[in-house]
């Protein structure tokens, strides 16, 4: 199966994420970072490294997990209920700039849940959505701010993205 | 420690007896996640929206039957409660007919607490709905038993190997007998301590050591939970006096010094200052008593949750 992006493009992408974010935000002050467990984390802690460097600023940066948020939970039988994970944003949302962050933005519905969940932690100015890899195919009007590569998919695939601080190395594969 | 199972296998929660170590694992985790829901600005998510929920409870409550609203209010189920007094039990209807009634109704869980052990399961193989044990008579108080652990888990970072000293009525206790299922199953070793009218038949067959001095009971113990001595046991032919009690069972900053140094200590509720313990310990630096009120909802915020998905073959 074919790896569409391997550990260089990846780091890469974040690089250029993080330039565009201190571009467009004019600077990194008032700037948070919130991760979406599982993979969102490493990505928003790599992300945080980057700006530290370039803007000499220390972003907030916490972990958010939607299950308790999700539309499917009680709709049907799923099945067992998924296992829950911890949920820590050490610093108030209130008036700040959120950078949320995960990994492949698909239907739109984790970006759904991660933002009622923002929302009860606080009041943020404005919330942008920072994802690695844009696979299309949205069934809710939601769009990325910062995108590491747009990769077109069919439903039917799926795409495993792998990070080392979970699985050992960096890459993006497209499955099936 | 034990890894955490995925599900829980059974849609009611009846007692700690039918909970595999994977399983207590698994309320444990969820109900760490679960409280830093306590934590936040709104303290409430949107997981069981949409869900019914009563609360019957055949006999009083006040903590209890608090803590399981809050949690059901903070996972946004709807709730209703009933109370023995303004109840048609009380104007004498059975169980069999009140379980119909409420099941008429068509809720999706029921919490219930009754005089008699067994009730709960009785309903639960009828019922629709999962059924929640609040207390059955002396039988089994599984939340309690499964908050209990949680918050010495969230103290001594394990339950395997720790000694703990259940001190107290025994006989009437069905925290006691939760507690002691859960925690010998999860590997700790627990010695059970009371007067000897108050020692329950077969305590030992379950794994427990158990003495009529509290020093044996509290030596080198990481965890002493103390359990209320009914003031309607007092004038029986159980004990003699409150302050009898006191002399040979309290615990006093005196006895507690046999304990381990970070020994913590805990209370269900409600206490008997001056009888079965003393207020210089429930105020004191080694009580976790508050903590069990905040880490009850917590827990039953994680059974509500983990009993809410759908069961296999179901």
């Amino acid at each position: 199966m074919p790896i569409v992006m391997d550990a260089d493009r990846v780091s890469r992408s974040l690089l250029r994420i993080a330039h565009e974010i201190l571009e467009r935000n004019r600077g990194a002050e008032d700037l948070a970072l919130v991760g979406i467990r599982s993979r969102g984390v490493p990505l928003a802690n790599r992300l945080a490294a980057h700006l530290r460097d370039l803007s000499g600023v220390d972003v907030p940066t916490g972990a958010l997990d939607i299950t308790l948020y999700r539309d499917d939970l009680m709709r049907h039988a799923v099945g067992p209920q998924p296992v829950i994970r911890s949920t820590d944003i050490p610093f108030s949302l209130d008036n700040r700039l959120i950078l949320l962050v995960d990994d492949v933005l698909y239907t739109g519905r984790t970006i759904r849940a991660a933002l009622d969940a923002l929302v009860d932690f606080g009041r943020p100015r404005a919330i942008q959505l920072v994802v690695l890899v844009d696979r299309g195919h949205r069934e809710l009007p939601i769009r990325a701010d910062y995108v590491g590569r747009n990769i077109p998919t069919a439903p039917t695939q799926s795409v495993q993205v792998r990070l080392s601080e979970i699985d050992g190395r960096d890459e993006v594969e497209v499955e099936g | 420690m034990t890894t955490a199972a995925t599900a829980l296998r059974s849609r009611h929660l009846l007692g700690i007896s039918e909970l595999e170590p994977e399983e207590i694992a698994l309320v444990l985790d969820t109900a760490s996640a679960m409280k830093e829901v306590g934590a936040r600005p709104i303290k409430k998510v949107p997981t069981l929206r949409g869900r019914t929920i009563m609360n019957v409870f055949f006999e009083a409550s006040t903590r209890t039957r608090m803590s399981f609203e809050l949690a059901e209010k903070r996972l946004s189920a709807d709730t209703l409660g009933m109370t023995v007094a303004g109840s048609s039990v009380s104007k004498g209807e059975t169980l069999a007919d009140t379980a119909r009634t409420l099941e008429a109704m068509s809720p999706d869980m029921i919490v219930m607490r009754h005089a008699s052990s067994g009730a709960p399961h009785q309903l639960a193989r009828t019922s629709r709905a999962s059924i929640i044990n609040a207390g059955d008579g002396m039988h089994e108080h599984p939340t309690q038993a499964l908050l209990d652990a949680f918050t010495i888990q969230e103290r001594k970072g394990r339950l395997a190997g720790l000694r703990v000293a259940i001190v107290g009525d025994l006989v009437h206790s069905r925290v006691l007998r939760s507690n002691v299922l859960l925690l010998t199953r999860m590997g700790a070793e627990v010695r059970a301590c009371g007067p000897a009218t108050l020692l329950p038949v077969g305590l030992d067959r379950l794994g427990v050591r158990v003495t009529s001095r509290i020093e044996t009971a509290l030596e080198g113990a990481d965890v002493v939970m103390m359990l209320r001595v009914q003031y309607e046991r007092m004038h029986g032919l159980f004990l003699p006096s409150a302050r009898e009690y006191f002399a040979l069972f309290g615990l006093t900053p005196a006895r507690l010094a046999g304990a381990a140094p970070d020994v913590i200590v805990m209370h269900p509720g409600p206490m008997n200052r001056g009888v079965e313990i003393d207020s210089a310990v429930a105020d004191g630096p080694w009580s976790v008593i508050l903590d069990q009120v905040a880490n009850g909802v917590a827990t039953r915020m994680a059974v509500l949750y983990l009993l809410a998905g759908e069961k296999d073959g179901e």
